[in-house]
């Protein structure tokens, strides 16, 4: 959905998205790195399963929350991403025990 | 252990950096916190590390402005905590805290809320679908990480915001397949009678934002006066519906679409504090009710910034400054004499800066859908709780949002109603015959944030003991 510039420096790092090896920057966020990693979506609803994607970028929102090295409903857009993070695309109820 | 501050800052954008130099300055003891990785806040976010690279040439001089304000913040030599999140100030004040995983608190004397703005949610049919952002959502994208959208995108909004975006866009080589112009019709006439205060109090901004406009409408095909806005999909956005004031009506393929219609001052903490706040019709949204410095009706807890109303990035530096002073006079560190001697030329810049508000405010006011869309839209995000379904609540007892809330969950979702307060507040007030100032918003309570448990039991109680 998503595609960076060329012109964009920074130390590269390797993060897991669902298991596959992603690319990613030092300082961007992880829901930026799931704006670019398709399917474009970071989690089912508890409600009605339906796909959700980062929306605000800045916390408010909450619809990009995903489950970050095993923890439930992360804010993706306020998580920075670290090398070899496990993030996964989060399947409706968060598990309350993570 | 305990911590105490003189002075808490939540928030490290243009309002919060600026006070926290003031203060400082005179000594008091400041501790900022702020939810983000880096200072800056929105409108300068990443700014540290994008000020020196091409990324800042396209972001423009008012971006680049931020660095020189961070530069100042990060040599005063306050303290500075970033990824927190405040998820409950009570009275008094004390502050509670997320960080890392772990719960804690701080007892500050007083509070400067610097928690800025967010976008106004546009709710729409379809607005849930991935593919559906922000404007300012992409924009925060292509500062913090300097991407831009692979396809043609499309733009539908009103406002300062989507124009800038867009020129910022096919500067970086990205591509806008369609922008559709939500402005109604009649707006530059309803918005004439303040134009010579914006031409004369700040005319480089009004001659910006002409300059994009005419680039815009040379580059990229522009619909005007867009009315009503669907988007289709079944698991994503696949195609976007849209209709003009005057009954054009088109559907076009869509990867990905970007809306704006303004901001609104946050004001959850204040609500949280049960600061008296006030209904500003010229922005369509409620702001704490503030005296000239910034304090709010509960003593010791101040605002600055666009949390205050939206006055951008100039405005909230100054208004930063302000609060720091009276915040530093409070202490016994400054005299009220100075503070005010200080304060005289601080006040008048701050009205130079405002003065392209009322233009703007006036010929961006959003069109009537925005603030009742259709029946079928998902009203609250989280609960999924159609405009529908509240409008059915709607009954001779006249419900407020908290009946509302508790009869439908709309608003007790994680966001906690920062996406539908003013919707369902709207779509109640339309259907009984009430203004919004009238029913108000959502009864906000603590936590303003989620906090775990694990969090929660983590916290040192003898943080409490003051």
């Amino acid at each position: 959905m998503f595609r960076k510039l060329d012109q964009d420096t920074g130390s590269s790092l390797t993060v897991h998205v669902d298991g596959h090896p992603v690319l990613a920057i030092a300082g961007e966020s992880v829901a930026a790195v799931l704006l670019r990693q398709a399917p474009f979506w970071a989690r089912t609803t508890p409600v009605s399963g339906a796909r959700r994607a980062p929306y605000c970028m800045m916390g408010v929102c909450f619809d990009c929350l995903a489950v970050v090295d095993g923890v439930s409903s992360v804010q993706t857009c306020l998580a920075p991403v670290r090398e070899g993070m496990r993030i996964e695309r989060q399947q409706g109820r968060p598990d309350v025990t993570s | 252990m305990s911590r105490r501050v003189d002075l808490l800052i939540v928030g490290a954008g243009p309002a919060g950096m600026s006070a926290a130099v003031v203060a400082k300055r005179h000594g008091l003891d400041v501790l900022v916190v702020d939810e983000q990785p880096s200072p800056g806040g929105q409108i300068w976010r990443n700014i540290e590390t994008v000020a020196a690279t091409a990324r800042a040439d396209l972001l423009g001089k008012a971006y680049a402005e931020g660095a020189a304000v961070v530069r100042q913040f990060r040599a005063s030599g306050v303290d500075y905590e970033p990824g927190t999140q405040v998820w409950y100030v009570e009275a008094g004040a004390r502050a509670f805290l997320r960080r890392g995983g772990s719960a804690s608190s701080v007892a500050a004397d007083r509070v400067l809320l610097a928690t800025g703005a967010q976008e106004r949610p546009v709710p729409f049919p379809g607005w849930t679908l991935p593919g559906v952002m922000t404007v300012g959502a992409a924009q925060i994208v292509l500062k913090s990480s300097g991407q831009v959208p692979d396809k043609p995108v499309w733009i539908a909004g009103s406002g300062p915001l989507p124009l800038l975006y867009a020129v910022q866009l096919l500067q970086a080589g990205g591509q806008i397949a369609g922008f559709l112009d939500t402005t109604p019709p009649g707006r530059a006439v309803a918005a004439m009678v303040a134009l010579p205060a914006a031409l004369f109090g700040a005319p480089g901004d009004l001659l910006k934002g002409l300059g994009w406009i005419i680039r815009l409408r040379r580059q990229v095909p522009c619909v005007r006066h867009v009315a009503e806005i669907e988007a289709i999909g079944e698991h994503g956005l696949e195609s976007i519906r849209y209709v003009t004031t005057d009954g054009r009506a088109a559907t076009v393929p869509a990867d990905l679409l970007l809306v704006h219609e303004g901001l609104v001052p946050t004001i959850h903490p204040t609500l949280a504090l049960g600061c008296r706040h006030v209904w500003n019709s010229e922005q369509d949204s409620f702001a704490p009710e503030l005296d000239g410095w910034g304090e709010t009706s509960e003593r010791h807890v101040f605002v600055a910034g666009d949390g205050a109303g939206i006055g951008g990035a100039r405005a909230a530096c100054l208004r930063g400054e302000l609060a720091a002073l009276r915040i530093t006079a409070s202490t016994g560190r400054l005299s009220e004499v100075a503070a005010e001697a200080f304060a005289k030329p601080i006040r008048s810049r701050l009205a130079d800066a405002l003065s392209p508000r009322a233009f703007l405010d006036r010929y961006y006011r959003p069109r009537p859908a925005v603030f009742v869309p259709p029946d079928h839209t998902i009203a609250c995000r989280c609960e999924e709780v159609r405009v529908a379904t509240i409008r059915e609540q709607v009954s001779a007892s006249r419900p407020g949002p908290n009946q509302v809330k508790a009869f439908t969950r709309a608003g007790m979702g994680p966001c906690q109603g920062r996406q539908c307060g003013y919707t369902v507040a709207h779509v109640l007030a339309a259907a009984e015959g009430r203004a919004v100032p009238d029913l108000g918003l959502y009864r906000v309570r603590p936590p303003l944030k989620p906090v775990t448990l694990g969090e929660l039991a983590a916290l040192d109680m003898m943080d409490s003991v003051p």
